[in-house]
């Protein structure tokens, strides 16, 4: 009899173990981001062939989504870096202003591998990335919607987040105003930008205030991540003093660590 | 076709007839003339050319309808169009003939004899009036229809053909007209037994040369509507063709046997044309471009069905398809087709492939790629273009921060430089300590300048670099005022970069928001 409880609960913790395993991406290397923390709760980085989802507040902030891109792109393949694709509807070229080939690469970006493809509207987007998504020969794609489009969808998202699966190309959605709901996405950032530098005057690197706020594989956390151009990749950003701790929030997202 | 005019007329009010003789009055020289006129007019003795007035005091009622030059232009036009599936070379004869250089395509149709009855039949059976020649230059075409009632000249029969002509055949100009009516010549024979040297004197040496090309005499080639394809293959339908499946096998088996022949050339398609002739007349084209010389049938396939499935109003087939064609309008030399064991290599073909899947779907205009471009104004240093059109692999991206400098240069660049309102209490040298952007206001944290950046005097507009969406200052042949950029941060890590317009101290200065900073 208590064998057989035992066996129940065995097959139990199992199915449990493949439940919370439903939709995850298969195993793939993790392209490390560079700062330790952040590395550490991510299980070594950012896991390629899956959807990570930024939401960017503020005029800067998008950036985030773009060097996240930036690294899976040139990391891909070995480290040989493959291609990005940055689909952006027209839209968004309106209100955050054009890309500039020129600022991709002095963030430390190849403006060689980057390929832009420009779309009407989200729904453009969407279909543009299923098609993109086919060939696994892409680095990385940085798909950009404004707001909350319909076609963004609960579906459209586990779409994206299995063919990304399937090719293992890695897909970094970037939301401008737009509220975070569940979707497909394995992480999820809140990202908004933060002071360049601790105390000096000077102008420095850019600094992202990056809170991972869904990670269906582990731990979630806040981070200052400072890029750095020079080596392509974030470091630990000394905050000092300056940065208070927010007033609206908490510092650590703790109640969300259960999340899915 | 000597009535379109009023073919056009009647044929588009087929339900409700004209009553009266119908004309066509066009303002010739401040005066109303017969500009065309239907049989039923010409047989009470009107003529075309003839005063509209002496018409009317003639034939009691009449239609009378002011001519429309442009709407007979288009329907010669889609005539045109239909007329192309006889042969690619089709030229108009405005504003009332078409030429067709039917040379080696006429045996496909049954010879020259059944393809002129069969096309005449046709465009009769449009409701046209329709008289066709066969010759051996264009303009004794030209006049042997217009002249006849329509015949095929044997080859080098054309004088022969032209002597029986009146000489307004000729086409001769007022002038001409009525030396050789001085003359006492007559006919085409008469004048063509006048030595061409006397001619040449009295006429000019044009005339001369448009005679012996009448008569029979080489003659520049014909400049074709469209541009010859470099290679085609087509397929004709006993009965039209409507479904879908019906019209991608179809697609299919010409991409194959165009195929072939790329295969045999050593060639591939750049640009591929699909032109689907429509039973009742219309033509429908649809064009793709290609990143690669393209030559798999099964690519080709895809990629047409790609392009049919974005168009805006879909293929209509009406009464179905009776001919396709397919042509490789551009073709290029492929590099040899062996298959490459280097996974690079392959992999670089596939996003090639994927360029070319994604310019068909949204526009070669939409999926781009940059070039660095020699010039230090910001917004012209890099340019999107079409990731179809080249090798991108090549072009050196120069950096303007230094190693170990943050990014001197934002990631976006708006559109237009837009103004932003700085508080005219504190016009600074410097940067402002405020400013207020698309009604927000911002505080400055930080700010990094200015870094001064003159516009080019040395251009002006028009040039390639000047296409730049400048200041809004900018105006013809100004090249614009030296800019001062600085590198501003907001409180909360905000990254802007801001211009002024003009030096300090020069009129008053005006502050601009040209990008933001990652």
């Amino acid at each position: 009899m208590i064998e057989h409880i035992m066996n129940k609960s065995a097959k139990l913790a199992e199915l449990r173990l493949s439940l919370a395993r439903y939709g995850l991406p298969p195993d793939r290397a993790p392209v490390a981001l560079g700062h330790p923390q952040a590395d550490a709760v991510l299980g070594g980085g950012l896991r390629s062939g899956a959807l990570h989802e930024i939401f960017a507040a503020g005029w800067s902030a998008g950036g985030f989504a773009v060097l996240l891109a930036l690294l899976a792109a040139s990391n891909s393949f070995n480290r040989k870096g493959g291609p990005l694709f940055w689909i952006r509807p027209d839209y968004e070229a309106m209100e955050y202003g054009a890309l500039s080939a020129n600022g991709f690469a002095e963030l430390g970006g190849d403006p060689r591998q980057l390929i832009l493809v420009r779309t009407h509207n989200a729904a453009e987007a969407l279909s543009a990335a299923s098609d993109i998504l086919t060939c696994p020969h892409v680095g990385a794609l940085l798909l950009e919607v404004e707001g909350m489009p319909k076609c963004l969808d609960p579906v459209a998202g586990r779409r994206l987040a299995f063919a990304a699966g399937e090719s293992g190309v890695t897909v970094i959605l970037l939301r401008n105003g737009a509220e975070a709901l569940p979707s497909a996405a394995l992480t999820r950032w809140q990202v908004s930008s933060a002071s360049s530098h601790a105390d000096d005057e000077d102008w420095g690197n850019p600094v992202f205030d990056a809170r991972l706020t869904r990670h269906r594989l582990g731990g979630l956390g806040n981070f200052f991540m400072k890029w750095n151009p020079e080596h392509v990749c974030f470091e630990t950003a000394d905050i000092g003093a300056v940065v208070a701790t927010p007033a609206d929030r908490p510092a650590y997202p703790q109640h969300q660590r259960r999340a899915v | 076709m000597p009535r379109l005019p009023t073919d056009r007329l009647i044929r588009s009010t087929k339900d409700a007839p004209f009553k009266a003789p119908l004309v066509v009055s066009a303002k010739i020289a401040n005066a109303l003339h017969v500009h065309a006129l239907e049989t039923r007019a010409a047989r009470l003795g009107l003529y075309k050319g003839q005063p509209l007035a002496n018409a009317r005091a003639m034939v009691q009622p009449l239609c009378i309808v002011p001519a429309d030059e442009k709407a007979d232009a288009a329907l010669l036009e889609s005539i045109a169009d239909w007329c192309d599936r006889f042969t690619p070379l089709v030229t108009l004869d405005a504003p009332d003939g078409l030429f067709l250089d039917v040379t080696g395509a006429a045996h496909l149709f049954g010879g020259e004899v059944a393809m002129l009855a069969m096309m005449t039949q046709k465009i009769a059976g449009q409701g046209f009036a329709v008289r066709g020649a066969i010759a051996g230059t264009s303009l004794a075409a030209h006049a042997l229809a217009r002249f006849t009632p329509g015949m095929i000249v044997p080859r080098g029969g054309e004088a022969a053909a032209m002597t029986p002509l009146p000489i307004t055949a000729l086409d001769p100009d007022d002038k001409a007209l009525r030396a050789l009516r001085h003359a006492g010549l007559k006919t085409i024979g008469m004048v063509a037994e006048r030595l061409h040297s006397e001619l040449s004197e009295r006429l000019g040496k044009t005339f001369v040369t448009r005679l012996k090309v009448m008569l029979g005499a080489e003659e520049t080639p014909l400049q074709p509507r469209r541009p010859l394809p470099d290679l085609m293959a087509e397929q004709r339908f006993a009965e039209p063709i409507v479904t879908e499946e019906a019209i991608a096998a179809s697609l299919f088996s010409l991409a194959g046997s165009l195929s072939e022949i790329l295969e045999r050339q050593g060639r591939g398609a750049r640009t591929l044309q699909a032109a689907f002739f429509r039973a009742d007349g219309k033509v429908e084209r649809i064009a793709i471009r290609t990143g690669e010389p393209l030559r798999d049938p099964k690519v080709m396939l895809r990629l047409l069905r790609q392009k049919l499935d974005a168009l805006a109003d879909p293929l209509d087939p009406g009464f179905g398809f009776d001919v396709i064609r397919l042509e490789a309008a551009a073709t290029e030399e492929t590099r040899p087709g062996t298959v490459s064991f280097d996974s690079g290599e392959n992999a670089r073909q596939q996003i090639a492939f994927l360029i070319d899947r994604l310019s068909v779907r949204f526009g070669e205009h939409r999926v781009q790629r940059f070039v660095p471009q020699d010039t230090h104004i910001p917004e012209a240093a890099g340019v999107a273009i079409p990731a179809q059109e080249r090798d991108f692999s090549d072009g050196h991206w120069a950096l303007t921060r230094q190693a170990g400098d943050p990014p001197r240069r934002p990631l976006r660049l708006l559109q237009k430089p837009e103004e932003i309102r700085v508080p005219a209490s504190e016009i600074p040298e410097g940067s402002p300590k405020r400013f207020r952007w698309r009604r927000a206001q911002f505080d400055v944290h930080r700010a990094e300048g200015p870094e001064r950046i003159a516009m080019e005097w040395w251009r002006s507009v028009g040039e390639p670099v000047a296409q730049r969406k400048a200041s809004p200052r900018d105006q013809k042949n100004n090249p614009g005022l030296t800019r001062d950029y600085f590198r501003i941060e907001t409180q909360d890590g905000q990254r802007f970069w801001l211009y002024r317009d003009g030096l300090y101290g020069q009129s008053a200065p005006r502050w601009y928001l040209q990008g933001l900073f990652a």
